[in-house]
């Protein structure tokens, strides 16, 4: 066996490290899907009777789609009868604070190294955690609120602030979007929800923590920031899921939007499980995420970090509507084994003088799948506007495969529209040039590919980078080819 | 310190060393010099431990070490150092990023404490004044865009910083104009002590004007063939290497 080989092997090897899982007494509801379950999930949590039509309307919608057949990506057929829609940890009632939280719980997240208590937190970062198909706690929630700033779980939001939910809600990702939008959208169970008022900077991190936790269940969790007129906020989501042999559907929507002047910086670090090294488990992580640039001068900024999931089917989105509006994308994804990603984005110019930068960095390893597909369609009023497009693939031994799928439509003659793409391999020299400093190469594995990411990560909030760092150096320990 | 007996490489199927025999001792400057293709680059790779060169007979003691035993990072963290012919570039990753990445890596294998980033900034200016490089160049991404020149100080920089028992220069000449040329040199006598050694790697004898060797060594079909003092190399300068073919040839 060569040595390419062996170190290819010791990190099929590797153990994925949130595989854990809690015993939690959970509040279940029956497997499958059915106008009953929707009915269940939306009587549960107390819904009004405006939120279980606007499910049901979606439900409906969706028994007529098809599965998108369309993505790189293989696997099994779903069976859609065969998940649980919604699974609660058991709370004796609402919490009202943190130290009414289920101290089982708040461990969970600590094993995680996400703390809920506010005073251990850092500071600068408010936190929602969402466990399964519930939020559990979100911290700093007083300090948010004297600045007109909401940040609660999405149940919370239908609760209290009934109003900017129906009007925002679907008016970005409408719930007919496509496959998994429809099935999100009449089984959701929470996520989280925030509002920055007009004026305001968000003088805190916002994070959502995902969790999945129960077996065979799914998880839909439904996220919608609202940015009034000149505000800022720069929000993260986090995600990991125990290590179980079938795989478990995670299909969720983000919602951003942004007003006049209005700025939303939004970060993920997914780290999903896998599956294992023969690609046995994991998650399929079918994700919606789109953002509008609805006033003049906003700017929407996506960046991600996927290093998880079995499969990854995801495009966060920019509709750059309002003019000189901005829309950013910057990805890494990293995928490994037998691991399949289809990710990137779509910039929808449509108001004039409008920008958009996508940097998009893919790096497979082992026999795994990375493809990039991103759209830039230029529409007909969008005078003046521009694209710039960069895609790069890193390849890490030979058994894997980049893809690039760019799309470019443009229908007004004054677009100036750019797109680069690269392909590399981490080379032996660059390997050996390392070992020759005293660097393993493990330690020079990281580096290269941290060099490689690092445009990306540095779009990434400071404490989050470093963990991306580690996670990127994780993911691929002892991977050269 | 270093001691190579008999060594013999191939790569793949094709030998390339035949027999090397070297002593260094601590503060000398040993000079290899030899006819494209006459195996010098190759001892400094088997040095190094690069994977694609296979020893297949002789040994070789460092600091009363198997060096054969050990792994390239390995060697490096016991002191040796390879200026590389071809500095590589690596994209995204500074010199500075480099450097404190070996050098820690380097100080844990000894048992030392990682140099926090002020330590490891008063080290580095020390350094940077030492081997007068552009303080800009080491920020940017490792040897991208850097002219031949650049290339080959940053290298003698990574050396001042790494402080090697054991430096092997390959080819540190080629590709430099005289005044980088001067720089370089410069950078590498500062660098000299009783306590350390350097081999240097040449085709031409000009490096030798500003670094004077204590050795000469030609090396020839994986051999080496004649050993001398510097005045070697002017010899050598003068008649070529021709003089040591045919001189081989007769014998």
């Amino acid at each position: 066996m060569s040595k390419d080989n062996q170190v290819l092997e010791e990190f099929t090897s590797r153990e994925y490290e949130h595989g854990w899982t809690v015993d939690l007494d959970s509040d279940t509801a029956p497997k499958g899907l059915s106008e009953d379950i929707v009915r269940f999930i939306s009587a549960k949590k107390e819904e009004p009777e405006w939120l279980l039509e606007w499910r049901l309307k979606a439900y409906r919608h969706w028994k007529t789609m098809k599965e998108p057949k369309w993505p790189n990506v293989k696997y099994p057929s779903i069976n859609y009868q065969d998940i649980i829609y919604y699974s609660a940890p058991k709370q004796k009632a609402q919490p009202k604070n943190l130290s009414e939280v289920d101290p089982e719980l708040i461990k969970t997240f600590e094993k995680l190294g996400i703390s809920l208590t506010e005073q251990k937190r850092l500071t600068g970062v408010a936190v929602d955690a969402v466990i399964d198909s519930i939020s559990v706690a979100t911290t700093f929630k007083d300090k948010l609120g004297e600045l007109g700033i909401i940040f609660c779980s999405f149940s919370e939001a239908v609760r209290e602030h009934p109003e900017l939910v129906k009007k925002y809600l679907g008016t970005v990702v409408p719930p007919n979007d496509n496959y998994f939008a429809a099935l999100n959208s009449a089984v959701f169970s929470d996520g989280s929800f925030c509002y920055i008022p007009k004026g305001v900077r968000c003088p805190m991190e916002l994070s959502t923590y995902f969790r999945i936790n129960a077996a065979n269940t799914g998880q839909f969790e439904r996220t919608l920031i609202i940015a009034e007129d000149d505000s800022y906020v720069s929000y993260l989501e986090g995600c990991t899921a125990p290590m179980r042999d079938e795989n478990q559907l995670h299909a969720a929507v983000v919602e951003l939007y942004a007003m006049k002047s209005a700025e939303i910086k939004y970060s993920t670090v997914q780290n999903w499980y896998p599956g294992d090294k023969d690609g046995k488990g994991g998650i399929y992580n079918f994700v919606t995420k789109r953002g509008i640039c609805a006033g003049d001068h906003s700017k929407i900024s996506w960046t991600q970090v996927e290093t998880g999931a079995a499969i990854t089917w995801k495009y966060p989105s920019c509709i750059l509507k309002g003019d000189y509006s901005n829309g950013e994308f910057y990805s890494v994804a990293v995928t490994n084994n037998f691991q399949q990603a289809d990710t990137g984005t779509k910039m929808i110019h449509i108001g004039k003088n409008t920008r958009s930068r996508i940097v998009s960095k893919g790096i497979s390893a082992g026999k795994s799948q990375n493809s990039y597909r991103g759209q830039v369609h230029i529409l007909k009023r969008a005078e003046n506007a521009r694209n710039f497009s960069q895609c790069d693939s890193l390849l890490m031994g030979d058994q894997c495969g980049a893809h690039t799928f760019p799309y470019i439509d443009v229908e007004n003659k004054s677009a100036h529209v750019e797109h680069e793409a690269t392909t590399s391999k981490i080379g032996e020299d660059q390997i050996f040039y390392c070992l020759q400093r005293g660097i393993d190469e493990e330690a020079a594995v990281a580096l290269i590919v941290n060099g490689y990411a690092k445009e990306v990560l540095k779009q990434l909030p400071m404490e989050f980078a470093v963990e991306a760092q580690k996670l990127l150096a994780l993911t691929l320990e002892g991977s050269v080819g | 310190m270093l001691k190579i007996k008999n060594i013999h490489a191939r790569v793949e199927d094709k030998t390339i060393l035949n027999g090397i025999n070297l002593d260094v001792k601590p503060g000398e400057v040993h000079a290899i010099m030899g006819p494209n293709g006459s195996g010098k680059s190759t001892l400094a790779s088997v040095l190094a431990g690069r994977e694609d060169f296979e020893v297949t007979e002789g040994s070789i003691e460092f600091l009363g070490k198997d060096l054969l035993k050990m792994s390239p990072e390995d060697r490096a963290r016991e002191g040796v150092f390879l200026a590389f012919q071809y500095p590589v570039e690596i994209p995204g990753v500074s010199t500075v990023n480099f450097m404190k990445t070996a050098l820690n890596k380097i100080r844990e294998y000894r048992g030392q404490d990682t140099l926090d980033a002020v330590s490891f900034l008063t080290l580095m200016k020390e350094k940077i004044k030492l081997v007068d490089i552009d303080q800009s160049l080491l920020s940017r991404s490792l040897n991208e865009s850097f002219s031949g020149g650049e290339k080959k100080r940053n290298e003698i920089f990574q050396m001042a910083m790494l402080e090697p028992k054991l430096a092997i220069l390959d080819e540190t000449d080629s590709g430099l104009d005289i005044d980088a040329l001067r720089i370089v040199a410069n950078g590498v006598n500062k660098l000299q002590t009783k306590d350390n050694a350097t081999i240097i790697v040449t085709h031409y004898q000009r490096l030798l004007d500003y670094i004077v060797p204590d050795y000469v060594h030609v090396l020839y079909n994986g051999k080496i063939v004649k050993s001398g003092t510097k005045e070697l190399a002017m010899e050598l300068e003068e008649k070529g290497y021709d003089w040591i073919k045919s001189e081989m040839e007769v014998a």
